[in-house]
């Protein structure tokens, strides 16, 4: 998280109802309880985010949380009612109706949720279609969208009419099409929540992978917390049109801002966001047996070592298996604690070890 | 419930009123308030006269500093002139130099079998080989009965106005889905200018265009173009928001959104518009001929003036059997799409369109043998049957042998039916009836319905149209009370009767495809001119909606309760008259009131058999090109008919609220 943000609101405001600028202007600290008094309604309340470069960033809430308002108004397809947007260092909101035309078509890509293919084109047609709007020549814009077709595992399709297609192949079209363009900043609002269990499940498998190959950075609007969990990066929860807490998905079961955080991630199992790095014994840096470089899982004649960046659900089976507590190293290969088999099986069977 | 108590209201309410009726002469006489009876002529407000002056002035005087309104008129008219000229000159009449008699033809027309075969590629093409045989069949029909000339001067006609009705339409419900405000203002016009009869807009027209095609061209489009102007907002509003989001996302412009995301997403309901359109123009056909379009509905109309059954019968059926082949091949142009599979580019030309070669093919043999052989190029009229002479022989036949029992018949109507409600309506004194429409309209709607109510029934009475109006709400309702005896009770068969459905719902699609006039031309034939020949057809012009919406109404009542009705015993028949039925009410009000409004349509229609209402004093106004005349009936009968809706809209949505359907705010 190095340097200036790709994306980055500050204090961004989206009331609805009459007067609701000005009303604003005069109350910009309003609550809840005076907005809804005042006979508007509040979709986003002084929203305070940044988006770095490559991580996947989450901003998960309930139906009418206001993650959907607040991914539209990042993308200004809904003007806020105050607020900054700087996207790449240029503020947003001050650019023209044309040049924000011209960021839109080269360097954003959204999916939706219920896809919003266009019924009257193939599925062709519709990877090509954000490609023809610039203007490039139909050739051209056919060879880039077999080339992303391919890339999300369509090939054979082309000429399929979407509703000849299932739920989720419709969103690999959806998919593919926005990343036609290869933008920099990749919107997705709640792109696998019209799937069934089975296939979202598959979907999120392959978006991780689009991702490892294509290290987008990424605003990804969801309900499901399990979801959130399992693809962010970094996770933006929101209730009744505020963010109430910006964390990975780690720190938000560890320390809840709140007891609504804390609800979610009651039923959360804490291997799966917990990392090794957490729970082990710690000891000197550098205090290692093996040479820097030949460290790693199952590595060498050695005990086996395990990351420290790793999730506890990952390595379980390694460390109550072994014999003796395991190595942690970190990125670089130096030795930073061990783990014992009891602080894996506390965190897999009751709450964790008290900070 | 407090229904038992209104129940007795109204029904008091309505016995006051029938014995006011019945008495209003000789009370006024005793009381000498014979103005209250017959609204005095010394009262009336001239607005009919103002409005011929101003379209006078408009017509003489009216200037936009550069060119003056006729100006503006004939230049409109030279735009739509010259395209018309084209396809009639291809389809009918060839291509001509000189004038009048000393014409020399050119280049004759496409000759028929061209035509057929253009036809039927087109039938192929939009579905298949079983629609190209239905539009082939139709044709080799227009051909074979001698209809062929008029039919394609009429479908030059449609072929000219609907793209323009369509394009309008398209251009006016777009600007309506941008602009708001735009919007909030078409939409009651819109409401009135298809409530307001059609002739009542052909005077101003005849006074703009002069009489001939261009007139009849211009009447039916604005006539036909309203239904696209409301499809198109309603379609553009229907697409997905995120399709639209999308469209922003990937950097559309305007242009591009509208063009290439809503339009395209939104093409199978804008079809649907553009059916519409069609068939309303051939509903037109028979009315444009008054006003100088020439073809098939001067052929009706002509035969018609002159009863000549035979004649007008035939005419009366090319027209149907154009429209249903013109509304198939349309609609299955609108189902067509996206069924298609891209062609590949690889193969030949001819291969790719093979359709088009063998019209081309068909074209240029049948008119290079057409030189020598004419049967080619024109249809033999040697071998051209008719059946005018059996239908009106038939008819002679019927009228000889039963002339009796169709009179019984309509005399016991007249007597026991028509006249007692004839004389309720022209007894009552209009204050009185107008206090009954703002009571109306207070007590199901609220105060603003019954004030707008009071405002139209006082416009009527003050610009003297009192008891024309009275006639008018009497053959209406007679016609419709009648309606909806006959489609209520085939509606509830409909929806619980599979079989009666199925041949219920093609009866009425195939009544529902019929231009209005086609009706009259039986009923003359039989009953000949009169009130009791309007009424029926009337009746069974408007008769579709009340067969619809009832069986849409009671076949949507949920499962759940029939079962529930079932559970605790009830028979089939407390089934429908507890459970069904009430609970269809409020689709079969709106049933009713489509009826209604059909009705009144229908009515300016029947003026041509002799009614003495407000259709006739259009169609006079028509005659005598007496705008204001035609403009004021036209808004009596458009006022009616909003009244009508408004008070019968209000009392189905008060049902459903009360069957919890509808929430009571929105």
């Amino acid at each position: 998280m190095n340097g200036q943000p790709k994306l980055s609101c500050h204090n961004v405001w989206k009331l609805y109802g009459p007067g609701a600028e000005d009303y604003l202007h005069k109350n910009p600290e309003a609550t809840l309880e005076q907005i809804t008094a005042a006979d508007l309604i509040p979709a986003v309340r002084g929203a305070n985010i940044d988006i770095h470069d490559g991580e996947i960033f989450v901003i998960m809430g309930l139906s009418g949380s206001g993650k959907s308002t607040l991914v539209r108004c990042l993308s200004r397809l809904i003007e806020p009612t105050a607020g900054e947007l700087h996207f790449n260092g240029q503020d947003l909101r001050r650019v023209s109706e044309r040049e924000m035309i011209d960021i839109r078509r080269h360097k954003l890509g959204m999916v939706f949720q219920h896809f919003a293919l266009l019924p009257h084109l193939t599925v062709l047609q519709n990877v090509a279609f954000p490609l023809s709007i610039q203007g490039q020549s139909k050739t051209r814009a056919e060879a880039r969208a077999r080339e992303v077709i391919r890339l999300v595992g369509l090939e054979g399709r082309e000429t399929y009419f979407p509703r000849q297609l299932s739920g989720g192949q419709q969103q690999r079209v959806g998919i593919a099409r926005s990343l036609a363009v290869e933008p920099e900043l990749w919107f997705l609002d709640e792109p696998f929540s019209a799937l069934d269990p089975l296939i979202r499940r598959e979907m999120q498998d392959e978006f991780l992978r689009l991702q490892a190959l294509l290290k987008k950075t990424i605003v990804f609007i969801t309900h499901d917390f399990d979801e959130a969990i399992r693809l962010a990066d970094r996770i933006a929860i929101m209730k009744d049109g505020a963010v109430i807490q910006v964390a990975t998905p780690e720190e938000l079961v560890l320390n809840p801002a709140s007891h609504y955080v804390e609800e979610f991630t009651r039923h959360i199992p804490r291997a799966k966001v917990m990392s090794v790095g957490s729970v082990m014994t710690r000891c000197e840096v550098g205090q290692s047996d093996s040479a820097p470089g030949d460290g790693g899982p199952g590595n060498g004649d050695q005990v086996a070592t395990i990351p420290e960046n790793a999730r506890i659900a990952d390595v379980a089976h390694a460390v109550v298996s072994a014999a003796a507590p395991l190595t942690v190293v970190d990125e670089t290969g130096n030795t930073t604690g061990t783990i014992s088999r009891e602080a894996v099986i506390s965190v897999l069977i009751g709450p964790g070890p008290a900070p | 419930m407090a229904l038992p108590r209104t129940a007795l209201l109204w029904s008091g309410l309505f016995i006051l009123t029938w014995l006011l009726s019945a008495w209003s002469k000789s009370l006024a006489e005793a009381m000498d308030l014979s103005w209250m009876v017959k609204y005095p002529t010394a009262w009336v407000f001239p607005l009919k006269d103002y409005i011929s002056g101003a379209m006078r002035w408009l017509v003489e005087d009216a200037t936009f500093g550069l060119f003056t309104f006729t100006d503006a008129t004939r230049a409109l008219a030279w735009l739509i002139e010259k395209p018309y000229e084209l396809v009639r000159a291809l389809l009918s009449s060839g291509f001509e130099r000189g004038f009048g008699r000393d014409a020399v033809q050119i280049v004759p027309p496409l000759s028929w079998l061209a035509v057929l075969a253009g036809v039927m590629a087109l039938g192929h093409y939009a579905r298949d080989w079983i629609l190209a045989a239905i539009v082939g069949t139709s044709f080799a029909y227009l051909a074979t009965f001698g209809q062929w000339d008029s039919a394609m001067i009429t479908l030059a006609s449609v072929v000219i106005a609907v793209p323009i009705g369509v394009a309008g339409g398209l251009f006016l419900g777009i600007q309506a889905y941008r602009h708001p405000l735009f919007d909030r203002l078409l939409k009651p016009l819109l409401d009135l200018m298809q409530t307001i009869p059609i002739f009542a807009y052909l005077v101003p027209i005849l006074f703009m265009f002069g009489f001939g095609p261009v007139s009849a061209l211009v009447a039916t489009v604005i006539y036909a173009m309203p239904p696209m102007v409301r499809v198109t907002t309603m379609a553009l509003k229907a697409v997905d928001p995120e399709i639209k989001d999308f469209g922003i996302m990937s950097g559309c412009t305007r242009h591009q959104i509208t063009w290439r995301i809503l339009v395209p997403s939104a093409r199978g309901s804008l079809m649907l518009g553009v059916n519409q359109v069609i068939m309303l123009s051939l509903n037109m056909v028979i009315i444009a001929s008054m006003i100088g379009a020439g073809g098939l509905g001067f052929d009706v109309l002509s035969s018609l003036r002159r009863l000549d059954i035979g004649g007008g019968f035939e005419a009366g059926i090319a027209i149907v059997i154009l429209a249903i082949a013109i509304d198939r091949l349309s609609q299955a142009f609108a189902e067509r799409d996206g069924n298609t599979a891209p062609v590949s580019t690889e193969i030949s030309v001819l291969r790719r369109h093979p359709r088009s070669f063998i019209v081309l093919a068909v074209l240029i043999l049948s008119m290079s043998i057409g030189q020598f052989a004419p049967m080619f190029q024109t249809y033999p009229e040697a071998q051209t049957l008719t059946t005018g002479a059996f239908w009106s022989e038939t008819v002679k036949f019927l009228n000889i042998s039963y002339f009796d029992q169709f009179e019984a018949v309509k005399i016991f109507f007249l007597k026991g039916f028509m006249l007692p409600i004839k004389r309720f309506f022209l007894g009552i004194p209009w204050p009185w009836m107008i206090g009954i429409v703002v009571l109306l309209g207070w007590k199901f709607g609220d105060w603003k319905l019954a004030l707008i109510n009071g405002l139209m029934a006082l416009f009527i009475v003050t610009t003297g149209m009192w008891s024309k109006a009275m006639i008018t709400v009497y053959l209406c309702g007679a016609s419709v009370l009648i309606a909806s005896v006959i489609g209520i009770p085939l509606g509830v068969l409909a929806a619980v009767n599979k079989r009666a459905g199925a041949i219920i719902g093609v009866v009425i699609d195939t009544l529902q495809t019929l231009p209005s006039f086609v009706y009259l031309i039986p009923v003359v034939m039989l009953f000949r001119i009169g009130d009791f020949t309007a009424m029926i057809a009337i009746v069974l012009y408007s008769l579709t909606p009340a067969v619809r919406y009832t069986a849409h109404g009671v076949a949507s009542v949920s499962s759940e309760l029939i079962e529930a009705g079932v559970v605790s015993g009830c028979t089939r028949w407390q089934i429908l008259t507890r459970i069904r039925l009430p609970l269809a009410l409020p689709d079969i009000l709106l049933g009713i009131n489509q009826t209604i409004m059909l009705a009144l349509s229908m009515l300016v229609i029947t003026a041509l058999v002799g009614t003495r209402d407000l259709g006739q004093e259009v169609y006079i106004a028509l005659t005598k090109a007496d705008t204001g005349r035609g403009i004021v009936a036209g808004l009596a009968i458009a006022f009616i008919a909003i009244i009508a809706d408004r008070i019968i809209s209000a009392s189905a949505r008060n049902a459903r609220i009360r069957f919890g359907l509808e929430a009571a705010h929105d």
